[in-house]
C-alpha cells in the first residue's frame, strides 16, 4: 500500500491528517507487517481519524465496529435472519424436512456483522474497531482469532478466511486493561499531544483562516495547560474547538479577558478551570 | 540481516527483559522484520518501528528509550574538533535554548559531556559524568538571560509572554537529559554496554523502590495510580461477578428434582450472602516511609467505590483518622502527605514513630472501626525506635478483623535488623514485602477481599 514512511506522511497529509514521525513508521509498518494496530492514547488526539485517514489514501472501504458495554458475537460477528427463515420455512411447504434444514443455514440467511464484513470482502478494507475497551473480556476473544488468523467460524458454513487481509486498527483510552493476548497480536502505538511544531500546522490547516501569531500563542498556552497537571488536559481536538472560538469571536491577539472568557472551551472542570487561571495569573487584574 | 545487526537486537530485547519489559520471541522477529523494512539510516524511525513492535504499553517507553540509545547510539567516540570552554559553550547554549533549536542542543550535550564531563586519568577508573557535566555548566542559571533575550527581541509582549519561563525551563530540562543519555553512551563505550544497559537505566516507575523514591520519580509514581487502580478494578469486578455466581446448592437441587422424578434437571446454585467488604488502613505516615502510604492511600482512594465503606488512620506515634482527607476527587494528590502532617494529630512529645503506642491508642479509641466484615491493612517498616512493639494491641486487632495484613516497604532480608519489630508482627499477621508499586498492585488485587 505504502512504499515508505515518508509517502505515508506525505498521502495522509493530502487527506489532511498530518502525521508525526511516530504515527507514520506505524501505519507503515502495520500494513508491511500485516499486523493490526493498537493505538492508545488521551481522547480527542486522533485515533480514530488515523483510521479514516488511511481508509482514504487506500481507497479502502471502512467498517467500523464501535464497541460498548455487552456488544456480543451477534453485533459483531454475524447473525442468522430468523425472520428471513421462517418466510422461507412457511413458502415451500410440498420438500422434505431435509430440505428446508440444509437451505435455511446458508449465505442468503447470513447477516454479516462488521467483522464477518470486514474478513469477506474482496476490496481493499480498513476494519476500525473502535474504543475496544469499552467492550467486555469475552468480546477479546472472539477478537483474537479475527486478529491473528484473519479468519471467522461459522458453525453452519464452516472457517471462513480472508482473501485480502484488512488493515485493522483498533483503538482504546486505556479505560480498561487489554489483555497480554490481544496486545501480542498488533503493533502498539501510542499518540499523545503533538509537538509544538506539529500541533501549530494542525490549528493553520484546520481552522483556516486563523493569523500565525494567534495560533502560535494559542499553542503555546495549551501547551503550557498540559503541563500543568490537570484532571483532564486539552487535547488536540480542544485546541482547534479553541482556535475556532476566538476566530468567532473575532480576536486577533490574546489576552486575560479572552482566555478568561473562553477557557470553558479546552478545559472541562471547574477545579481545572481554577487551577489554570491561578496559574495563569488571570485574577491578578 | 547481518548477524552483528541480529545480535545487537537480540542484545537489546535482553536488556529490556532484564528492566521487566516482557518482549517474547515473535515480538523479536517482527521487530527484525521492521528494522529491515526501516532500514538503519533514519535512526529516529528505527526507534519508532522497534517500539512499535516491542512494546505493550505506554509506560515502558522511558526505559525503551534509555536503552535504545545504548544500544544504538547516536555516534561513536568523541565529537570533531577541539571541545569548546565553559563561556563558549554557555553561549551557544543561551542561543539554543532561546531559538529552541533542538538538533544544536543535542550536538551541544555532546560537546559539553566531551568538554567538561571527563573525570580520572587511569585507564581503569576513569569516566564520563553527566553530574558534574551540568555542575559546570549550569544551564538552569540561564534561564534570565535567555528570557531577557527573548524579550529584548521583542514582538512578544502579548498574553503568551506569561509562559516564556516555564516553557525555557523545560527546555533546560530536556537539554539536562541529553547530556545525561550522552554520558550514558560514553561510559558504555568504554565499559561495554550490557553492564551499563542493567546497570545505569532508571526502572519503569511502578518498579521504582518506595523508599529510595526521589521527588521527581514520586510524581511519576503517582501518575501511575490511575491506571493502577483502574486495573484492580477491573479485576476485582470479574472475580465478584464469578463469585457471585456461586457454587451448586446440593439439597436444593435435589429437593428441586422430585417433580421430575429424581433427575436433577435445574441445578440450583447457591445463594451468596451479601457481605459488604470493609477497609481499615493504618498508616505510618513518619519521614522514612511517607512515600510508600502516600502512595498507598491513592490507591485506596482511587478504589473507592470498590468498598463499602474505607477508613483511613495515620500515624507516626499518635494515631488519628483521616478517612475526611482522602474523599473521592479532593484535588491536589501531591499536597495529600503535607495535609495529613498538618491537619491531623500524630505526633505526641517526640517525632519518630512508635507502633506499640499508636496500636495501642488505635484499640482504645478506635476499636469499634474493625469488626467481622473488616479488613485490615497496616502499612509501614515496623521500626519501632526500640520502644514495646505492643503485640497484645495487634493481636487483638487481628482477631476482631475477618482479615489482617501487613505491608512492608523494606526488603525482607532487613526486618528484624536494627529496631525492626517486623519478625515479631509477622507472627500475629501475614506479613508481606511491598517496595514499589508493582508488587503493591499484585499484592492489593490478591489480597483485597471480594
Amino acid at each position: 500500500m505504502f512504499t515508505s514512511v515518508d509517502d505515508v506522511s506525505a498521502r495522509l497529509a493530502e487527506t489532511g491528517y498530518l502525521a508525526s514521525p511516530a504515527v507514520a513508521t506505524t501505519v507503515f509498518l502495520a500494513d508491511r507487517l500485516g499486523k493490526p494496530l493498537l493505538v492508545e492514547g488521551p481522547a480527542g488526539v486522533g485515533k480514530t481519524e488515523l483510521a479514516k485517514a488511511v481508509a482514504e489514501v487506500a481507497g479502502a472501504r471502512l467498517v467500523r465496529l464501535q464497541c460498548y458495554e455487552g456488544v456480543d458475537e451477534s453485533r459483531a460477528l454475524y447473525e442468522w435472519n430468523h425472520a428471513k427463515q421462517l418466510l422461507r420455512i412457511s413458502a415451500g411447504r410440498d420438500e422434505t424436512w431435509d430440505e428446508t434444514r440444509t437451505d435455511i443455514f446458508s449465505e442468503e440467511f447470513l447477516l454479516p456483522r462488521p467483522l464477518l464484513t470486514a474478513i469477506r470482502g474482496d476490496e481493499p478494507t480498513v476494519l476500525l474497531i473502535d474504543e475496544t475497551d469499552k467492550a467486555d473480556v469475552e468480546v477479546e476473544g472472539l477478537l483474537l482469532e479475527v486478529l491473528s488468523d484473519f479468519q471467522i467460524t461459522v458453525p453452519e458454513l464452516g472457517t471462513v478466511s480472508a482473501t485480502r487481509r484488512p488493515f485493522v486498527v483498533l483503538t482504546s483510552n486505556a479505560s480498561r486493561e487489554l489483555s497480554e493476548a490481544l496486545r501480542r497480536r498488533c503493533l502498539f502505538l501510542h499518540i499523545g499531544f503533538p509537538e509544538e511544531e506539529l500541533e501549530r500546522r494542525i490549528v493553520r490547516l484546520k481552522v483556516p483562516g486563523i493569523d500565525g501569531a494567534l495560533a502560535d500563542s494559542v499553542v503555546r498556552v495549551v501547551g503550557a495547560l498540559r503541563a500543568m497537571d490537570l484532571r483532564k488536559a486539552p487535547s488536540v481536538a480542544e485546541t482547534i474547538d479553541w482556535a475556532r472560538t476566538l476566530l468567532a469571536l473575532g480576536a486577533t491577539t490574546l489576552d486575560e479577558a479572552v482566555v478568561r472568557a473562553s477557557l470553558g472551551v479546552i478545559l472541562k472542570h471547574q477545579d481545572d478551570i481554577l487551577k489554570a487561571g491561578a496559574k495563569l495569573d488571570l485574577d491578578a487584574v | 540481516m547481518s548477524a552483528d545487526v541480529a545480535d545487537r537486537l537480540v542484545g537489546f530485547v535482553a536488556a529490556l527483559r532484564a528492566h521487566g519489559v516482557r518482549v517474547g520471541t515473535g515480538e523479536t522477529v517482527d521487530a527484525a522484520e521492521a528494522a529491515t523494512a526501516l532500514g538503519f539510516a533514519d535512526r529516529g524511525l528505527l526507534r519508532e518501528g522497534l517500539a512499535a513492535t516491542l512494546l505493550h504499553s505506554t509506560d515502558q517507553r522511558r526505559v525503551f528509550d534509555t536503552v535504545f540509545d545504548l544500544y544504538f547510539p547516536r555516534g561513536v567516540g568523541a565529537p570533531q574538533g577541539e571541545p569548546g570552554d565553559r563561556d563558549d559553550l554557555r553561549d551557544r547554549l543561551a542561543a539554543a535554548l532561546a531559538a529552541d533549536d533542538e538538533a544544536m542542543l543535542s550536538r551541544l550535550a555532546i560537546e559539553a559531556v566531551d568538554g567538561l564531563g571527563g573525570y580520572g586519568s587511569s585507564p581503569g577508573a576513569d569516566g564520563w559524568s553527566s553530574y558534574q557535566t551540568l555542575e559546570r555548566l549550569r544551564p538552569q542559571t540561564l534561564l534570565a538571560r535567555v528570557r531577557d533575550e527573548l524579550r529584548a527581541r521583542g514582538g512578544d509582549i502579548g498574553f503568551a509572554d506569561r509562559l516564556l519561563e516555564d516553557e525555557i525551563r523545560r527546555r533546560i530540562e530536556a537539554f539536562r537529559a541529553l547530556v545525561a543519555g550522552e554520558a550514558r553512551r560514553r561510559v558504555a563505550e568504554r565499559q561495554g554496554r550490557d553492564e551499563i544497559a542493567r546497570r545505569a537505566v532508571a526502572p519503569t516507575a511502578d518498579r521504582v523502590d518506595f523508599l529510595y523514591a526521589g521527588q521527581d520519580r514520586l510524581a511519576e509514581l503517582r501518575r501511575t495510580v490511575q491506571p493502577l487502580a483502574r486495573k484492580l478494578a477491573t479485576r476485582m469486578a470479574a472475580r465478584r461477578r464469578r463469585a457471585s455466581r456461586g457454587t451448586i446448592d446440593l439439597r436444593r437441587t435435589l429437593r428441586g428434582s422430585l417433580s421430575t422424578g429424581g433427575v436433577p434437571m435445574r441445578p440450583v446454585l447457591r445463594r451468596r450472602r451479601p457481605v459488604r467488604p470493609e477497609l481499615v488502613l493504618l498508616c505510618d505516615v513518619s519521614g522514612s516511609v511517607s512515600g510508600f502510604s502516600d502512595f498507598t492511600m491513592l490507591l485506596v482512594q482511587a478504589l473507592h467505590d470498590q468498598f463499602s465503606k474505607v477508613r483511613v488512620f495515620a500515624f507516626v506515634n499518635r494515631i488519628d483518622e483521616v478517612t475526611g482527607l482522602l474523599r473521592h476527587g479532593a484535588a491536589d494528590p501531591e499536597g495529600l502527605g503535607a495535609r495529613v502532617q498538618a491537619e491531623a494529630r500524630l505526633t505526641g512529645h517526640h517525632g519518630s514513630s512508635d507502633y506499640g503506642v499508636a496500636l495501642g491508642e488505635f484499640v482504645q479509641r478506635y476499636g469499634g472501626a474493625v469488626g467481622p466484615r473488616s479488613t485490615v491493612f497496616v502499612l509501614g517498616d515496623a521500626r519501632t525506635n526500640m520502644s514495646d512493639p505492643n503485640l497484645a494491641a495487634l493481636r487483638q486487632i487481628a482477631e476482631q478483623a475477618r482479615h489482617t495484613h501487613w505491608l512492608n516497604p523494606e526488603p525482607r532480608p532487613q526486618w528484624g535488623t536494627g529496631d525492626s519489630a517486623a519478625p515479631e508482627y509477622a507472627e500475629l499477621v501475614a506479613m508481606h514485602e511491598c517496595r514499589n508499586a508493582h508488587q503493591l498492585g499484585a499484592l492489593v488485587g490478591r489480597l483485597l477481599p471480594v
